[in-house]
């Protein structure tokens, strides 16, 4: 399908928007509003790029924790994630239960994942079990970062996916980065995407800097999974423009000169020179968006300052799905 | 009334929910065309087909993590773990997933599934193929362990735990498969709820809790000492999480001694709950220490016969042990 104008440029914005409210959740660590962050900066043309290749409201999305464009593409709002930053109780991937972005979103068909590294992968192949055994057309997306795609777990998972055609996406976002750990110290391999040929599936390398490069790749892998075509293995290389978290300090293992490098090819910039080369964007359409992202992000972070934290007595729910089961 | 094995009451529990619910579906090594190793399922694969009964590849991670994704879709899926010493690679998904799913999603998404795994020793099967599991899964919230000791029990809990909302860890004695044999009703539906304790044996001396095989091998027990005047109560735990507290402290208060059996090893093991449980709410109806019978705390059953059966708790030593407390 080929993008009208009007999509390319709803990507932009929302590339720009998870750009502006990541950067802020920054800032509010640093003024010491909030005790953690995990960035998904550098990385939003992947996860646009791929979330626009979803039907929104019969696919399935199986994120992980740096997905923040992709959630926000999905629906959730820039006030419930500044919710989940400040561990407010309306934050609706897990009443404030888990830390900041360890997203989820029933309404949206995201599944909950949690900290320990591709334990979400065989879910995603789970639930295309599911959806073949009920003979749906619908798909699942599920990213990961390269380092984590040295666990058993993702393996277990492509192969199973591979064994039973299930129309699953297994996207690689590798920004080159796990934590301190980089590429070559996980795999033998150039790409992640190469690892998909022992599993009997296609891998398919994209630069993850090019958010329509990336909706192209996706789509085509989103369509043969629909089509009954099975799983496919995309990698897309981008580069962690930040610390691994806002506990991190990437001074120690990585040359300022480096980073500088990489902000030359950061996805933001790369899709707004495009947009304005293609003439779908004024730099003043562009100023434009600026001020009402820090808008949106400012009314955001307003709202969750506002909202009340859980009472702490919440937490003894939900243990179980039905009510509370009682000892005794 | 047909007596059958527990095995047989394990197949046509699998049997019946299969029939009843066309969202179950039953995956693990070896339970398609084999019908199990065990033979638990066996007939099934002929019956309900390749989609309802598959045969996962050799790893037991996928095996439960692809469960509960399919369980996040809306399956009903029952997992086979070959032998419970193989449930280990699969851990991690029970415990960070399965178990606090419910709970990290503020209740949004539950994972309805069944993992059930022979376990214990007594088999000549060394030391993996032997082992009791209870103790790591009972320490968990949000997990379900269920340990059945007799057919009809089996078959009314396996039913209870293929219908329950929640992850449900169901051990069956491998050694009593064949061994125990009971009379379960060809032509009535059997659904034991799963949390209630049974007193499978009335008596006023000495109380003894004890599960699966143990509990077995406690009745045995119990009828060897009333020939000698001592007349004890049996209490067949039968869900080990959450624990029916009342039905233990009521025993207590009666017999006012309590034995705890279990073939796994002392240390840390699941009769500690109970001896704690006793102390806590039941330490004035007491009349004598709360004693443990357990097996030694040695890393496995060893394979050679001398030295399983040192291992191995008999009908033989909990007698001695009922001796000994109803002496004090």
């Amino acid at each position: 399908m080929t993008l009208s104008k009007e999509q390319k440029k709803e990507m932009f914005w929302m590339m720009l928007l998870s750009r502006r409210l990541d950067e802020r959740a920054w800032v509010l660590h640093r003024q010491g509003k909030i005790a953690f962050h995990i960035s998904g900066i550098g990385q939003e043309a992947a996860q646009v790029g791929a979330v626009y290749a979803l039907e929104k409201g019969k696919d399935w999305l199986v994120p992980y924790y740096r997905d923040l464009a992709m959630m926000l593409v999905m629906g959730m709002t820039p006030a419930e994630f500044a919710m989940s930053l400040m561990g407010k109780a309306a934050e609706p991937t897990s009443g404030a239960r888990q830390m900041p972005s360890h997203f989820g979103l029933k309404r949206a068909r995201v599944v909950s994942h949690s900290a320990p590294v591709a334990t979400q992968s065989p879910h995603a192949s789970g639930i295309g079990l599911g959806i073949k055994l009920d003979g749906k057309d619908e798909v699942v997306l599920t990213s990961i970062g390269e380092g984590s795609t040295s666990q058993g777990e993702w393996y277990e998972a492509v192969n199973f996916a591979a064994v039973h055609t299930l129309p699953v996406v297994f996207l690689v976002e590798n920004n080159e980065y796990a934590i301190s750990v980089p590429q070559d110290k996980q795999m033998a391999v150039s790409s992640a995407a190469d690892k998909a040929c022992g599993l009997g599936l296609p891998g398919i390398q994209v630069d993850g800097t090019k958010v329509f490069e990336v909706y192209d790749a996706v789509l085509e892998a989103v369509e043969n999974a629909r089509k009954g075509e099975g799983a496919t293995v995309i990698e897309a290389k981008m580069y962690r423009l930040t610390p691994h978290s806002s506990d991190d300090d990437d001074r120690s293992y990585r040359s300022r000169e480096e980073v500088e490098a990489h902000k030359k090819q950061d996805p933001i910039l790369l899709a707004k020179e495009q947009l304005i080369a293609e003439g779908l964007m004024t730099e003043a359409e562009y100023a434009q968006l600026e001020e009402k992202a820090k808008a949106e992000v400012d009314e955001a972070v307003r709202i969750a300052t506002e909202a009340p934290y859980p009472k702490g007595e919440e937490a003894a729910f939900p243990v179980y799905a039905e009510q509370e089961v009682q000892h005794g | 009334m047909a007596e059958i094995t527990l095995v047989e009451a394990i197949r046509q529990a699998m049997d019946e929910e299969l029939a009843r619910d066309p969202n179950t579906f039953i995956i693990g090594e070896d339970v398609g065309v084999r019908g199990g190793v065990f033979r638990a399922t066996v007939g099934l694969f002929d019956k309900f087909g390749e989609d309802r009964v598959i045969d996962s590849p050799l790893a037991e991670l996928t095996i439960v993590g692809v469960g509960i994704g399919a369980a996040l879709y809306g399956k009903r899926p029952i997992c086979e773990i070959q032998f419970a010493d193989f449930i280990f690679p699969a851990f991690n998904q029970i415990v960070s997933e399965a178990a606090k799913m419910n709970y990290r999603s503020n209740g949004d998404w539950t994972v309805p599934m069944v993992i059930r795994a022979p376990y214990g020793g007594g088999i000549g099967g060394g030391l993996y193929h032997s082992q009791s599991v209870e103790a790591f899964f009972a320490h968990v919230p949000g997990l379900k362990v269920v340990i059945p000791s007799n057919p009809f029990d089996a078959k009314g809990l396996l039913k209870a735990a293929v219908r329950d909302p929640d992850p449900v860890v169901f051990l069956e004695p491998k050694k009593g498969y064949r061994l125990i044999k009971g009379e379960v009703p060809e032509d009535e539906e059997i659904i034991i709820p799963i949390g209630p304790a049974k007193v499978s044996r009335e008596g006023t001396d000495l109380s003894v809790f004890a599960y699966g095989m143990m509990h077995h091998y406690a009745l045995q027990a119990a009828e060897m000492v009333a020939r000698e005047g001592i007349d004890v109560e049996v209490v067949d735990l039968r869900t080990l999480y959450p624990v029916d507290r009342e039905t233990i402290l009521q025993s207590v208060r009666k017999t006012s001694k309590a034995l705890i059996v279990h073939e796994d090893n002392l240390t840390g093991g699941y009769g500690a709950e109970i001896a704690a449980t006793i102390a806590d709410w039941g330490f004035m109806d007491l009349d004598a220490p709360v004693k443990r019978l357990a097996g030694p705390d040695v890393p496995g059953v060893p394979f050679s016969h001398p030295m399983q059966d040192w291992f191995m708790v008999n009908p033989d030593k909990i007698a001695d042990a009922i001796r000994e407390l109803a002496a004090f």
